[in-house]
């Protein structure tokens, strides 16, 4: 290869210094019209999958009936447009208020109850000097992580079930008169806090040793020549270690305040439990996929995405405030 | 933890107590981790009589096989983890066609339009359309339903996974692409000769993360899956649990001499099957797993 075609070859890259202009870019394209392929499969996704069913959110302002047009895209354009009267009936009605108010009843008693878990668990386990005790519990509290919840909630249903769910047995036996798990709307937060903190306690450690990992070990040992005893180094050392990290999980865990996990809900949801249960997801899902009504699912599905992003924007900028480099 | 933190200072009574209230704390969290596989495990071997009348046990008194045999005679769960095993094999294997060729030109600091084509990946990561558009795409418009399209494109990039591996390619060092420059490779040989090979641990916690995500995952195939011989395993525990009332009458198995079928522990049984899989993959996973979530965490 000549000396000429390296340098035309290594211009692109900007090793060479280059002028500006359209010949340059005419170079760069042809220098790596590899790259511009690459792109190709990614951007039709993402055209297909994420763009144009934005446009089918026009049915959140119709009374969408799916018959009304022929061709795939018919309906949409056949459909009565409606304005905000699909939006007016939801607010009015009490469905959006109950789910709304199940949706943030799950997730602050998961940011109560649920989200110290793996700090709690983390703290423990740096405290433990034996390394294979360590890393065997480690090894088996991570596993649950990688389960599915149809399994998670599979194991639930035959521990609780009220005729011969080995749990419930033992339960009763205690507490003659405790309702059943499965069916009592009481029962519904506890359980779901019950089984994310079986599945996720372990894994959710990871992020947290990670960071006790960057405490200096000298620390401690000036500590313990000052006379300090567990606890105070606990207090004084380890926790301002993680606290940081402490700070950007609870704002990213605040981003995502109207979602939740809806494989565990909609499995653990059954008509005794409904009026506890019934999530965003699992709502649009009963109302839409099942009896077929798109508008009022697409306007809930519309509500979530807006006020989802203004939530995620908000707690990312707030998290790069504390130093987070954030989300994206 | 260095070894020393505690060597040069004779430990009070009081910290010899805390260090035994750590160890037990943790201990009994590890043991209630395992306790329900214990449970389903131990169970599947039970008779039903002894599941409701001695429900504590490690082992059985009455050792009994007739739930795996009425498995293995069904047959219905090896097809179910037979279409999970398609579902997860070509699903994984087109989230990664997907994901790395869009990361790397991305990953370039000379590719022009990387501004453009992150704003739409930054779009597709803040807002989505919802679930009831993109059902009628995928049922009504592509007419997907009960192909495995359907649980394959929708998903096809995760765009954090995405950036994750183009943070990866990011890192690497420049070197080795550019001498291949220098001996006139094109982009798409110095991508699949140079850039993946290199990018192997990356490659390998993303893909596990797809796969797990594919094997785990039913809302999908329960919204667009009815035909049940393309069944997932998912699908077939959930139906099993928490739908069939009595397996009896779901199959029309004449059970004879042995009575009634042994609801409880063919449930349990269906469950084991259902994780096992898991569990002979877990010892590679947890590996890639963990070293993906750090990788994940510091992205640039």
């Amino acid at each position: 290869m000549g000396v000429h075609t390296k340098a035309r070859l290594l211009q692109p890259r900007g090793i060479t210094i280059e002028r500006r202009g359209t010949s340059t870019w005419r170079r760069e394209l042809s220098a790596h019209a590899w790259l511009y392929v690459f792109v190709v499969p990614g951007i039709i996704y993402m055209l297909i999958f994420v763009f144009l069913p934005l446009l089918g959110l026009v049915m959140a302002f119709q009374r969408f009936s799916p018959y009304s047009g022929s061709g795939p895209f018919g309906a949409f354009i056949h459909s009565e447009f409606v304005g905000f009267d699909i939006f007016r009936g939801l607010f009015n009605g009490p469905d959006f208020w109950r789910v709304l108010r199940n949706t943030l009843a799950i997730n602050i008693s998961a940011l109560i109850f649920y989200f110290p878990a793996p700090i709690i668990l983390a703290l423990l386990l740096h405290e433990i000097q034996n390394q294979a005790f360590k890393r065997t519990t480690q090894t088996i509290v991570y596993i649950p992580h990688f389960i599915s919840w149809v399994i998670v909630g599979s194991i639930t249903f035959q521990m609780f079930n009220a005729q011969d769910g080995i749990l419930m047995m033992l339960i009763k036996q205690v507490f003659p008169n405790m309702p059943n798990v499965l069916s009592t709307p009481g029962a519904f937060i506890p359980m779901l806090l019950g089984q994310s903190m079986w599945k996720e306690t372990g894994f959710g450690t990871i992020i947290y040793l990670a960071a006790l990992a960057s405490v200096d070990p000298q620390l401690y040992e000036a500590a313990t020549v000052d006379g300090a005893n567990r606890w105070q180094k606990m207090w004084n050392i380890t926790l301002p270690g993680i606290v940081g990290t402490i700070v950007i999980m609870l704002i990213l865990k605040l981003g995502q305040m109207l979602n939740t996990g809806y494989e565990q809900i909609f499995l653990m949801q059954n008509s005794l439990n409904r009026s506890v249960s019934d999530v965003f997801d699992t709502y649009i899902y009963t109302m839409s996929i099942i009896n077929g009504n798109y508008s009022l699912g697409t306007a809930m599905g519309l509500f979530k995405s807006v006020v989802g992003m203004l939530l995620v924007i908000g707690s990312n900028s707030l998290s790069k405030r504390f130093g987070s480099s954030g989300l994206y | 933890m260095p070894k020393f933190k505690h060597a040069l200072v004779k430990r009070s009574p009081m910290d010899m107590f805390a260090q035994v209230i750590i160890y037990i704390l943790v201990g009994s969290f590890a043991l209630i981790t395992l306790l329900p596989f214990v449970y389903i495990f131990a169970g599947s071997f039970a008779t039903d009589r002894e599941l409701i009348e001695r429900p504590f046990f490690l082992f059985p008194k009455t050792i009994s096989f007739n739930a795996y045999k009425y498995i293995f005679d069904n047959g219905d769960i090896f097809r179910g983890l037979r279409n999970s095993l398609i579902v997860t094999v070509v699903g994984t294997t087109i989230n990664m066609f997907f994901s790395t060729t869009l990361a790397y030109p991305l990953s370039r600091p000379y590719f022009k339009g990387k501004k453009f084509i992150f704003a739409m990946v930054l779009v597709s990561l803040l807002f989505t359309a919802g679930m009831v558009p993109n059902y009628l795409l995928v049922a009504n418009i592509l007419r997907l339903r009960n192909t495995y399209w359907s649980l394959w494109l929708p998903g096809a990039i995760n765009m954090f996974n995405m950036l994750i591996i183009m943070n990866y390619f990011r890192s690497l060092p420049q070197e080795m692409e550019e001498s291949a420059y220098m001996d006139g490779a094109n982009d798409l040989q110095i991508f699949t000769r140079i850039m993946l090979p290199l990018s192997a641990p990356a490659l390998a916690s993303v893909s596990l993360f797809y796969a797990v995500s594919h094997w785990n995952s039913y809302f999908g195939a329960m919204m667009y899956i009815s035909d049940r011989r393309w069944e997932v395993v998912q699908i077939m525990l959930r139906r099993i649990i928490f739908l069939t009332q009595s397996i009896s009458s779901e199959t029309g198995i004449d059970w004879g001499l042995l009575g009634e079928p042994p609801e409880k522990s063919i449930r349990l049984a269906t469950t084991v099957f259902a994780v096992i899989p898991i569990l002979l993959v877990y010892p590679f996973i947890q590996k890639y797993f963990t070293q993906g979530v750090m990788v994940g965490s510091i992205k640039g």
